[in-house]
């Protein structure tokens, strides 16, 4: 079980629970947390679910493969912190994890 | 007069219009009838993931059932709309209840052609559909077991890939000359082909299914020219019929869909309808459409909550869909229909990644991308700008992916 925080493109902040296994994607989906869409549910096939990682988290996280890499290379307002959100799982030692998203995932 | 909005149907787009509606800020009651004992879940997974066992219904699932009960939205699952009476503005469930509505919204979906040759009713032969449909092709899931597979579409082809994964035997089998003639060009048909060929499945094109051997269990499909199949199961993957008879008999416009315009509203002002069971207006192909995707149903199902309040949010997308099998991540942007040229990037013939550019005249109207994401990701913004491609640029390789449209 992980605390984390989405804040939308406009500030918003919403923080909630999510378990272990789910993803931070579904975490946000289940919980009607706006600003990420994930329309194909977590096939990474859309890259409509990118967030910003900020540094110190990135090391608790998976390394990115190459099919979320080239995603992100392409989608519009992604910079190195971007993640595709349903690549990373959700742990303990994400605890605390505050992410932001975009203000438009298309 | 009450406010109430009820959406009829529990799948996606239903689900999406419920937590649209509330985001715009609908406060007044809503209700949703869906006639699975499910609340919504995604229906992708189903021919990859879930039925690999890789997930349960906890990761398909879109929301927990708190989601409805926090915000107050009613549900009626198991619970199946027979009957919209326009006049008196209310639904009639099976079991004779009436429910009002200020505002109805049509998420009704689609359902399985079903194959109607003698034999069909036999035990062991299955769709695919639903969670149901799944648990009963699991049950049979076991190294060695015979599957003939009758359709080489995405949900059949998804599906053989599946079963070989877990050591059976399989067979596709094809009414088309190729598979996924529907869809894609005879370069995408044909690798499909030889990849599964190559990991170990049958694929039987040009072969039409007269009917099924068996006593109350199917033994084989018979394909009536003297040739038996021998199977302990069989999925059928023919395609899917849009849920219209609702709408048809209330009296609204159907035409290869309910009719609706790019708010998402039917014929009559009050009643609305999103997702697969739409004919829709699709600005940037300038005519109408009836997709079958989950991209199409979360879109409209956004469009339509907020028509139904009285925003607009014109759908005005270009359709995508995506298809997994063995190692293969597939990614189709647009709609290839009518294409004049379809250009090659990448070795079909031997590699297990390429692109194919689909043009009308010069300008592209489609890609296909199997293990291509940059190809996939571009795409999508120079098919929503019609862009206009030198076919020598796309197949250059030396030429990058974000450069193709320059020079």
């Amino acid at each position: 079980m992980a605390k984390i925080t989405y804040v939308e493109h406009n500030g918003t902040e919403h923080t909630v629970d999510v378990a272990n296994g789910l993803t931070v994607m579904e975490g946000a989906i289940k919980n009607s947390i706006p600003g990420i869409d994930a329309d194909c549910g977590g096939a990474c096939a859309c890259a409509t679910c990118m967030v910003y990682v900020p540094k110190e988290w990135q090391a608790k996280m998976p390394e990115k493969e190459d099919m979320e890499e080239t995603m992100l290379d392409f989608a519009e307002a992604s910079n190195e912190d971007s993640r595709l959100s349903c690549q990373l799982p959700v742990t303990d030692e994400l605890d605390g994890l505050r992410i932001t998203m975009p203000e438009s995932q298309h | 007069m009450g406010k109430d909005i009820i959406i009829v149907g529990g799948g996606q787009a239903a689900a999406q219009a419920a937590q649209s509606l509330r985001a715009e800020g609908f406060t007044g009651p809503i209700r949703i009838f869906g006639d699975e004992p499910h609340a919504p879940y995604q229906r992708p997974p189903l021919s990859k993931k879930f039925l690999a066992k890789e997930i349960g219904f906890d990761r398909v699932e879109l929301k927990p059932e708190s989601f409805y009960t926090d915000n107050d939205i009613a549900t009626h699952w198991g619970t199946r709309i027979t009957e919209i009476d326009r006049k008196g503005k209310r639904v009639l469930t099976a079991d004779g209840q009436a429910y009002d509505y200020a505002k109805l919204l049509l998420a009704t979906g689609s359902r399985v052609r079903e194959i109607n040759v003698p034999g069909f009713e036999m035990d062991g032969i299955y769709y695919l559909r639903n969670i149901a449909d799944v648990e009963a092709i699991q049950s049979h899931f076991k190294e060695g077991a015979r599957l003939v597979v009758v359709g080489g579409g995405y949900i059949g082809l998804e599906v053989a890939a599946v079963a070989k994964k877990h050591g059976m035997d399989v067979t596709v089998l094809e009414a088309a000359e190729r598979v996924m003639a529907r869809v894609v060009d005879p370069i995408v048909s044909h690798f499909y082909e030889r990849v599964h060929r190559e990991e170990g499945v049958k694929i039987e094109t040009g072969v039409t299914v007269a009917g099924f051997e068996g006593e109350s269990h199917v033994t084989a499909v018979d394909s009536g020219e003297g040739k038996l199949y021998p199977a302990d199961f069989v999925v059928v993957g023919i395609g899917i019929i849009p849920n219209t008879e609702l709408a048809v008999e209330c009296g609204l416009d159907v035409q290869n869909g309910i009719v609706v315009d790019e708010n998402c509203r039917t014929s009559d002002p009050d009643i609305f309808a999103a997702g697969d069971c739409t004919s829709h207006p699709n600005g940037i192909y300038g005519h109408r459409l009836r997709l079958e995707s989950v991209h199409n149903a979360i879109e409209q199902g956004k469009t339509a909550a907020a028509a139904m309040v009285g925003e607009e949010k014109p759908y005005n997308q270009v359709p995508w869909f995506w298809s997994d099998q063995y190692d293969l991540k597939l990614q189709i942007v647009g709609l290839s229909a009518g294409y004049t040229q379809a250009v090659v990037r990448g070795d079909p013939e031997n590699g297990r990644s390429f692109a194919v550019f689909y043009l009308k005249d010069d300008t592209v109207i489609a890609v296909d991308a199997v293990n291509r994401a940059p190809e996939f990701m571009m795409s999508k913004q120079l098919v929503h700008k019609k862009a206009t491609l030198d076919p020598a640029r796309i197949a250059d390789e030396s030429i990058k992916v974000k450069e193709i449209a320059q020079g």
